[in-house]
């Protein structure tokens, strides 16, 4: 672990472990995984479909339990035994989904998204007015205009507009932690840019650590800090990204790494 | 919600279902307007009079005027009503068993046929081989045609007051005429009477109100439960969820339409009410809609809207609220079409057994299919007593599962064509 | 300059939705495809990609139409060919489709060779079944997959191998043409990178003459095909090879699409990634104009107006904007 031990701890694991199923039948999803993500850092968690990425998201999220091991945050370990528990620690941690298209009610307004986000930050007896002026404001953070968000359902939407107001919930939040599920893989290539431009201006004004999910090494490179990858529901390396990406040491990375086409360098066909 | 809406009236499978329903309750809450008589009120004596307009014969003798008309085949309408062709054939028969020539019988011609009759039937005559029961049928016969071709009016009498003697009084002439409209009685019913001697169509009417009742209560009843069930063991899972299926389960494997005639039976005749067969109805009813809205919702309860609206701090009853019902909505709502035309066709099977609500009160469908059976009328040809029930809870049944295949098709872009 | 395997002209087919409203999917599209060539088809979802890959073939059902244009394979005009006809005498022999989820469309209670007897026996009932066992087997030995993969059920197989299992069923008549739809998108990176040696595998070997490969991945296409064709809102806006395609794009379209490439390559984290804001304009009112004209940071009074033809600009060169070649990279080369 080469990472750089500038901050304090912010989210830690320790012997975290998953198992779906129950007697013969289990299919361990996440496999006693050990890390240690600090403060204001972008970590990517690297992995291909199947190799645990999103079970492990949502542990870390508290939306299942552990089989095995603790979640540790900011040095304390996590208690999410009862519902006011587990809703002061989704005031620290949030998420962003993949699929913008399933991520919201569709019988609920988009005010209504909004207003649910003020209203977990202690806002529910704010003046109208009050909430209108944060709405505005969370909205025009990603060039949304709130007169024409409101009273509209989501699903009117496009993908990357979507996807913008889900980071305009995250701004309204202000959580310490951000774990973004591929969140750029059901959008665009040209939004792409777009939402990650977004998503690192909201780190810079928040300052929050940002997890990264994702199967694209090419985005975990580009946007992270700390690269972790994944496989079988093991972190096989971790490392910085330039370390791991650039300088693989480990023979599931190296593969990983050489089937990923590439554009300047020669992609070697007759390695598989 | 209105996009969906506009999509229902759309489609036309829907649309046709929901008109022949609107139609039914329409005649169900119409017609008691037109028709005010209690629908189980007996207005006949004897039973299963056929479908026909009944008018009163004393009040067309004494309608306020007559008049007179000459119509060329009145007669032969006349002789036709009560000497039929099977008549000519029979009495054919007889004169040929009795001795005549079978070529010197015209059964065409009824004079020369009524005069062979009139001097050669006797009903003291034995002839070899005809049963007790035939000979009785002539000697009926041979009644009913005396004085067919006369051409003289009958005298009405009438019975004096003190003494009891009889008195004649007006003269009715064959080609005399009364206006249907000026006698005081006439009683139409247009489906007969049973076999009590009720009309109908007036008990018809009555009983396909209860019975959409029954439908409606058992509805609600299975998919309040149905829902609740499969709502919270969907959702919450674990022990729930595993002690929830258990039950449904068992009320799955054991036949529920046997188990309903075992309730129904136990609960005695004189407890059983229109409404408790129908919550009886109900709480049999509620395992498939539980296990579907189950199943249902362990697919949703992953959905990432699901997981935004645990992260937004939602209590559980407001994400089952806010974030499942609405989206299995469409789905109960099809369930519950199936449940209430379920339910009228199970009322209707265990009254057809004798075991539906208890008979004083108000008819039911399958009440009505209960009577019909059991005096025989299906034996009797007496069909106006069970086909217009039997073609009522088909149009039933067959608007509401029309209705539910135009919802699927609307909320299954799948099924659509 | 080879010979002309594929050949279209002016293509255009439409939607026709359930509500009568129409939706041109493909509007004029012209292109040719040499024999051993193969061309990349690129551009964002909704572009059109998709349903020109179903138009090339000939072969329409509702609600696609066919409107106008020509579509000549190795000298023969198949437009205005029946369905059934297309499907019995040109799908497998001239041309080969294989959709995007190809491998979840296999009937899982079915054999491998069960699907290839279908594939000859379509076009040709009189064949007996020796000859298309050694005939698959053949064709399965070139390809280097195993033989026994004929046996198996297709549940028996993982993911990368369905997929080249129905890779090779496809081509066993030997088609002219290939369209590939994005035919490694739900795979890992090494199942796609074996369907990818298997489609170049295709080309050397000859079982295939050319290739057209469509996919949203741009540094994917770029390893794969020796031309790249960028569709946006149903109509071609630029044609080049690869190379040039992806260095030097000249469609401002082009230029955003290719500046969002992300590859895990030393050097590209400090890249500055461009942003195309906006959204693609609405099929069944196209704006009358250039239809990236609401997106385009060059754009100009007369871009709103005025329907862009494709310019030619040489060796096979063609890009859809009025801005001249050299106003295009003055204007890229400043805001770099």
């Amino acid at each position: 672990m080469d990472a750089p031990r500038k901050s304090k701890p912010c989210l830690s694991g320790v012997g975290l472990t998953k198992v779906f199923g129950l007697g013969r039948r289990t299919t361990v999803a996440v496999d006693h995984v050990d890390f240690e993500f600090r403060e204001g850092e972008v970590i990517s968690i690297v992995g291909e479909s199947g190799s645990g990425k999103t079970t492990l998201a949502k542990m870390l999220l508290g939306l299942i339990n552990p089989t095995e091991g603790e979640v540790y945050f900011q040095g304390q370990k996590r208690d999410i035994s009862s519902h006011r528990k587990r809703q002061e620690y989704w005031k620290n941690i949030q998420a962003i989904f993949q699929d913008p298209f399933s991520a919201y009610n569709i019988f609920n307004k988009i005010d209504t998204v909004l207003l649910d986000c003020i209203h977990m930050r202690g806002g529910r007896g704010l003046p109208r007015a009050k909430k209108i002026e944060l709405m505005t404001e969370a909205c025009g953070f990603v060039n949304l205009k709130f007169e024409e968000m409101t009273n509209k359902y989501p699903f009117e939407l496009s993908g990357g507009q979507m996807q913008r107001l889900m980071i305009a919930r995250i701004f309204l939040l202000k959580p310490k932690i951000l774990l973004a599920d591929e969140p750029t893989s059901m959008i665009d290539a040209c939004s792409r840019a777009t939402i990650l431009d977004y998503l690192m201006k909201l780190r810079d004004e928040v300052g929050m650590t940002l997890i990264f999910i994702t199967h694209d090494i090419g985005l975990a490179y580009y946007v992270s800090d700390t690269v972790y990858i994944m496989e079988h529901g093991r972190f096989v390396e971790s490392g910085t990204a330039d370390r791991v990406i650039l300088h693989p040491q480990e023979p599931y990375t190296k593969r990983l790494i050489s089937d990923v086409p590439k554009i300047y360098e020669e992609w070697d066909l007759s390695t598989v | 919600m209105k996009h969906t809406l506009r999509q229902v009236a759309r489609s036309g499978k829907f649309m046709a279902g929901f008109i022949i329903f609107v139609a039914i309750l329409l005649i169900v809450i119409i017609y008691p307007l037109l028709v005010p008589d209690p629908p189980l009120q007996i207005i006949a004596q004897g039973t299963f009079f056929p479908p026909g307009i009944y008018v009163n014969t004393y009040d067309s003798i004494n309608a306020p005027t007559t008049y007179t008309l000459h119509l060329d085949d009145a007669a032969a309408k006349r002789v036709a009503s009560k000497l039929s062709q099977e008549n000519r054939t029979e009495m054919k028969n007889w004169l040929v068993a009795a001795g005549l020539p079978a070529d010197e019988i015209d059964t065409a011609d009824t004079e020369q046929l009524l005069n062979q009759w009139g001097s050669h039937y006797d009903p003291r005559l034995q002839i070899p081989g005809m049963t007790l029961a035939k000979s009785r049928a002539y000697q009926r016969l041979n009644a009913s045609i005396q004085g067919l071709l006369s051409t003289e009016g009958a005298i009405i009498a009438s019975r004096a007051a003190d003494t009891g003697a009889l008195q004649a009084g007006r003269e009715v002439k064959q080609t005399d005429y009364v206006n249907i409209r000026e006698v005081a009685n006439v009683r139409f019913l247009p489906l007969g009477t049973d076999n009590f001697g009720r009309d109908v169509l007036t008990e018809l009417v009555r009983a396909t109100g209860v019975s959409l009742q029954i439908g409606l209560v058992a509805g609600i009843i299975a998919t309040l439960i149905g829902l609740t069930l499969g709502l919270a063991a969907g959702y919450i899972g674990g022990l729930l969820d595993d002690f929830t299926m258990f039950i449904t389960n068992l009320f799955t494997v054991i036949p529920t339409f046997v188990l309903l005639i075992l309730i129904s039976f136990s609960i005695g005749q004189d407890k059983r009410g229109a409404f408790t067969i129908a919550t009886v109805i109900g709480l049999t009813a509620w395992p498939w809609t539980a296990r579907s809205v189950r199943a249902q919702v362990i697919s949703l309860r992953n959905r990432d809207h699901v997981n935004l609206s645990k992260l937004s701090g939602h209590s559980i009853p407001h994400i089952i609220l806010n974030d499942i019902l609405p989206y299995v909505a469409s789905y109960v709502v099809m369930a519950f079409i199936l449940q209430i035309s379920s339910g009228i066709l199970q009322e209707a099977g265990l009254a057809i057994l004798g075991l539906g609500p208890r008979t004083t009160e108000v008819p039911t469908l399958g009440l009505m299919m209960n009577w019909a059976m059991i005096y025989q009328a299906h034996i009797l040809e007496k069909w106006w007593a069970y086909l217009p029930v039997l073609m009522t809870i088909a149009l039933i049944t067959f608007s509401m599962n029309l209705m539910n295949t135009g919802l699927d098709q609307v909320f299954n872009p799948a099924l659509r064509d | 300059m080879g010979k002309v395997v594929l050949d279209v002209k002016g293509l255009t087919t439409k939607y026709i939705t359930r509500f009568r409203e129409d939706v041109y999917a493909v509007d004029h599209v012209s292109l040719q495809v040499e024999e051993g060539k193969s061309l990349g088809i690129a551009g964002e979802s909704g572009c059109g990609k998709s349903t020109l890959a179903l138009s090339l073939m000939g072969y329409y059902f509702p609600p696609l139409h066919y409107m106008s244009g020509e579509i000549v394979i190795d000298g023969r005009n198949i437009t205005g060919m029946k369905p059934d006809d297309v499907r019995k005498s040109i799908l497998g022999t001239e041309i080969a489709y294989i959709p995007q989820a190809a491998m979840n469309a296999l009937n899982p209670t079915r054999r491998i060779i069960n699907f290839i007897e279908d594939v000859v026996l379509a076009h040709d009932p009189t064949e007996n079944k020796k000859f298309i066992y050694d005939l698959a087997r053949a064709s399965f030995e070139t390809l280097g997959l195993p033989a026994d993969v004929l046996h198996k059920y297709p549940v028996e197989l993982s993911g990368g191998m369905k997929q080249r299992t129905v890779i090779a069923v496809s081509v066993i008549l030997r088609p002219k043409v290939l369209i590939a739809d994005e035919p490694s998108s739900a795979l890992d990176v090494t199942s796609q990178k074996m369907v990818i040696k298997m489609l170049k595998n295709l080309m050397e070997t000859g079982f295939i003459k050319s290739m057209i490969f469509i996919t949203h991945e741009l540094p994917l296409l770029y390893n794969v095909t020796d031309d790249i064709m960028v569709m946006y809102a149903g109509q071609i806006v630029e044609q080049a090879t690869a190379r040039q395609a992806v260095f030097d794009p000249l469609h401002p379209y082009s230029k955003g699409l290719m500046g969002s490439i992300i590859v895990p390559e030393s050097g590209l984290r400090d890249v500055k990634l461009t942003a195309i804001p906006g959204a693609p304009p609405n099929l069944k009112k196209p704006p009358m104009g250039c239809r990236f004209a609401e997106r385009c940071k060059y754009v100009r009074a007369e871009c709103r107006v005025m329907a862009i033809p494709l310019y030619e600009v040489g060796g096979g060169r063609a890009y859809r904007c009025i801005l001249s070649e050299e106003t295009l990279r003055e204007a890229y080369g400043r805001a770099a």
